[in-house]
């Protein structure tokens, strides 16, 4: 669906099912560069059991308007302006990557409003590599092509979609390539280079949170997520074998199936 | 993201000749068997009444009927999707419903399609008899006419089609300039590059969209098995404009789901299979899936042989006393000889077309006599192929029908396949014996 925040149009997958203020909210907020599109097997199963959700493409991605923000700390205010714009007091939240550092940001901001926090190839801080920082601030292609590889495990890389037919590889570089590279990955890679409160943020995080984290992840490693997890008071981890950084993909249902376990637990619809 | 194993900018995904091998499959989750599983199954077992509701809703991946998916076929799709470059795959069990099922997802009645004139003749006769009685209607344009292309389109205009390199006439379509003007007009350019394979051309690099394959050619080379395949480039914008109402609005047949929005660059497929396969059927069997994967393992190897054969091929007919002219883009002669160069850079293919001298006689007396090379109706064999199309496939056309085909009395053509290239030449020079008697003959 399509509405405003700050002037702006946003979009937003309501993951199939029209989008009900009646059931409790849960947003997802993707990874740099990326779109909404990269939660489709995790947000069309909550949409149909139960909860009102809202994939988000950030402003400047996938199919939203204005401009790349270029400070996480001016994303998860924007988290905050979403939850306002659709006409909610709270919601839960859940992050890939770059997602999870807006996350939580969002939720040491805002303590009174997230009720659940989950986690994917998260981490405190996301240092960039520089050359691959460099390349996508030149717009060069070669910057997602590195960052595919890097985001993919070993498995990933052979292919092995959970829907049938689909290449992870390529689907992903499309997405990162939807829009341009400068505009979108490039500014999002500066943010997260950029942001250093992740683990001051973590210790004022007092809600129910969940980490799941993947063996052969080379973007966000398990040392890291665990670092971060660490910090947050009696948050769950879940550790997936043989899976890169694009676990929600790379292995969609063991994430779901977790997710689900977790989100129905911590906040049930009713 | 710091990773500091990682030295030099070069992402290190697998090349052409890896992918060609293990794409699309994971051993760890298939009982560690290094070869693909052949699932010869119907369905599959739903975990309980949730998960099949999940699996009917498109909330999560996996395999409900073969109809609609199948693990060994999956493993396909995904082959050739990364050969291609491309983000998504649907396999069917022939070239010909790999065409027919991407014009259905693509057009509905009263759609227009601008179609290239140098086709597979099936595929001609689809566009130009089958087609219209679905309501929607083709304008036939040579594949040299590039401008051609641009003003055939209409309102209702929603695609371009065409092969790359026309068959029988070796006529190249300029596809960079056509996806242009496919782009422009905001329309997606469809190319068959069954002749081509990914080894040598991957059309998506050229502004392609979506590519077909007849795989019983080619890419499985071993003739056995019927089957084929549409591609996704994962490129093209379906909401872009409003010609595309299937792919953007909300779709009744799967709870108002948007195939644009909730799925992107993969959404051509996620319909052709949901809609289309659900709805046609024509899906390919595991066990041809299977033995098309055992082809593409070897796919350069092959590809690079035929190829060289053909090139030999091409100087022997050349030079030699009973052919009237040879047909292949590696003729420098050949009108497209400069843009094979660019768009087939790793070879211009191994179907070669040329007049033998003495005409419709001379034909039917080679053909008879060729001993190695095959006579039949099927191209991109590993073995070398032969037909002589004025006598067997083409004989109820009369000379004017005949001459709009590209089609002429002396005309062979010959698929080249990898024998040993002494072997091809011994086999025409038998053939070519025979076919200077009948005129030595006539002459007394
Ligand atoms: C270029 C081309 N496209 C499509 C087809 C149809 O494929 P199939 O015979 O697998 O249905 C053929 C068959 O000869 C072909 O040559």
């Amino acid at each position: 669906m399509k509405f405003k925040v700050n002037g702006n149009e946003v979009f937003a997958s309501t993951g199939g099912r029209p989008f009900d203020k009646k059931k409790p909210l849960i947003i997802f907020v993707h990874g740099s560069g990326l779109t909404h599109m990269t939660w489709v097997l995790q947000t069309r199963y909550f949409a149909f059991h139960g909860y009102s959700v809202l994939a988000l493409d950030l402003p400047g991605h996938g199919l939203s308007g204005g401009k790349s923000l270029k400070s996480i700390e001016d994303m998860a205010d924007w988290i905050n302006s979403v939850i306002d714009s659709v006409g909610y007091k709270e919601a839960s939240l859940v992050g890939h990557s770059q997602g999870c550092l807006i996350t939580i940001e969002c939720t040491a901001r805002y303590p009174d409003k997230i009720k659940t926090l989950s986690l994917m190839g998260g981490a405190g801080a996301i240092p960039m590599n520089p050359e691959l920082l460099a390349l996508a601030e030149n717009g060069d292609p070669k910057a997602v092509d590195l960052m595919m590889d890097w985001a993919h495990g070993p498995a990933g890389h052979f292919g092995g979609h959970p829907v049938p037919g689909l290449y992870h590889i390529n689907t992903g570089g499309m997405l990162a390539k939807s829009r341009t590279i400068k505009e979108t990955l490039a500014v999002d890679f500066r943010a997260c280079d950029n942001y250093k409160n992740g683990f001051e943020a973590a210790k004022k995080i007092k809600i129910p949170t969940l980490s799941i984290l993947a063996t052969d992840d080379k973007m966000c490693p398990v040392k890291e997520g665990k670092k971060l997890a660490d910090l947050i008071e009696g948050s769950k981890v879940d550790i997936i074998d043989n899976c890169g950084h694009m676990m929600l993909l790379e292995e969609a249902d063991r994430v779901l199936k977790v997710l689900k376990l977790f989100i129905t637990t911590n906040y049930p619809s009713k | 993201m710091s990773d500091k194993t990682k030295k030099g900018t070069d992402a290190k995904t697998y090349k052409f000749d890896t992918l060609s091998l293990h794409a699309g499959y994971q051993p760890h989750k298939n009982a560690g068997s290094r070869q693909v599983p052949i699932y010869q199954t119907t369905s599959y077992l739903f975990d309980d009444v949730d998960h099949a509701a999940a699996l009917f809703n498109l909330e999560r991946g996996g395999h409900i009927y073969s109809r609609i998916s199948n693990p060994t076929v999956g493993v396909l799709e995904e082959r050739v999707a990364s050969l291609e470059g491309g983000t998504a795959a649907l396999a069917t069990s022939s070239g010909m419903s790999a065409i027919f099922l991407t014009v259905m997802t693509l057009c509905e009645a009263g759609d227009h399609l601008v179609v290239s004139s140098q086709l597979y003749g099936g595929t001609v006769n689809l566009f130009r008899l089958t087609l219209p009685k679905f309501g929607i209607k083709c304008t036939f344009v040579k594949p040299r006419d590039t401008e051609g292309f641009k003003k055939a389109i209409q309102k209702n205009t929603k695609g371009i089609f065409g092969e790359l390199v026309g068959n029988p006439g070796n006529e190249l379509m300029n596809m960079p300039e056509i996806s242009k003007i496919a782009h422009e007009a905001g329309i997606p350019l469809i190319v068959d590059a069954t002749y081509q394979t990914p080894y040598l051309c991957k059309p998506f690099e050229h502004g392609a969209d979506i590519v077909v394959h007849s795989l019983t050619k080619w890419m499985a080379g071993h003739g056995s098995s019927m089957a084929g395949i549409l591609v996704e480039g994962g490129n093209f914008d379906w909401m872009q404009n409003d010609k595309f109402p299937t792919m953007t609005k909300p779709y009744e047949g799967y709870h108002g789901l948007s195939f644009a929005e909730e799925f992107g660059p993969t959404a051509f497929t996620m319909k052709a299979r949901a809609e289309g396969m659900r709805d046609f059927g024509p899906c390919l069997s595991p066990q041809n899936a299977w033995n098309v994967l055992q082809g593409i393992e070897t796919l350069s190897v092959r590809m690079k042989k035929h190829c060289s054969n053909a090139e030999e091929m091409v100087k022997y007919l050349l030079g030699h006393e009973s052919v009237a002219w040879v047909s292949h883009p590696s003729v420098p002669d050949h009108p497209d000889h400069e843009l094979a160069k660019k768009l087939l850079p790793n070879g211009r293919g191994s179907m070669i077309a040329f007049g033998i001298k003495g005409g419709k006689d001379a034909g039917v007396a080679f053909i008879n006599n060729v001993k190695l090379a095959s006579h039949l109706a099927n191209v991109g064999d590993t073995r070398t192929l032969v037909i002589h199309p004025a006598s067997g496939t083409h004989s109820q056309m009369d000379e004017a029908t005949l001459k709009f085909a590209g089609l002429s009395h002396d005309m062979i053509r010959l698929s080249v396949g990898i024998e040993d290239i002494d072997d091809i030449k011994n086999d025409f020079e038998i053939g070519f014996r025979a076919a200077r008697k009948p005129r030595l003959v006539s002459n007394q």
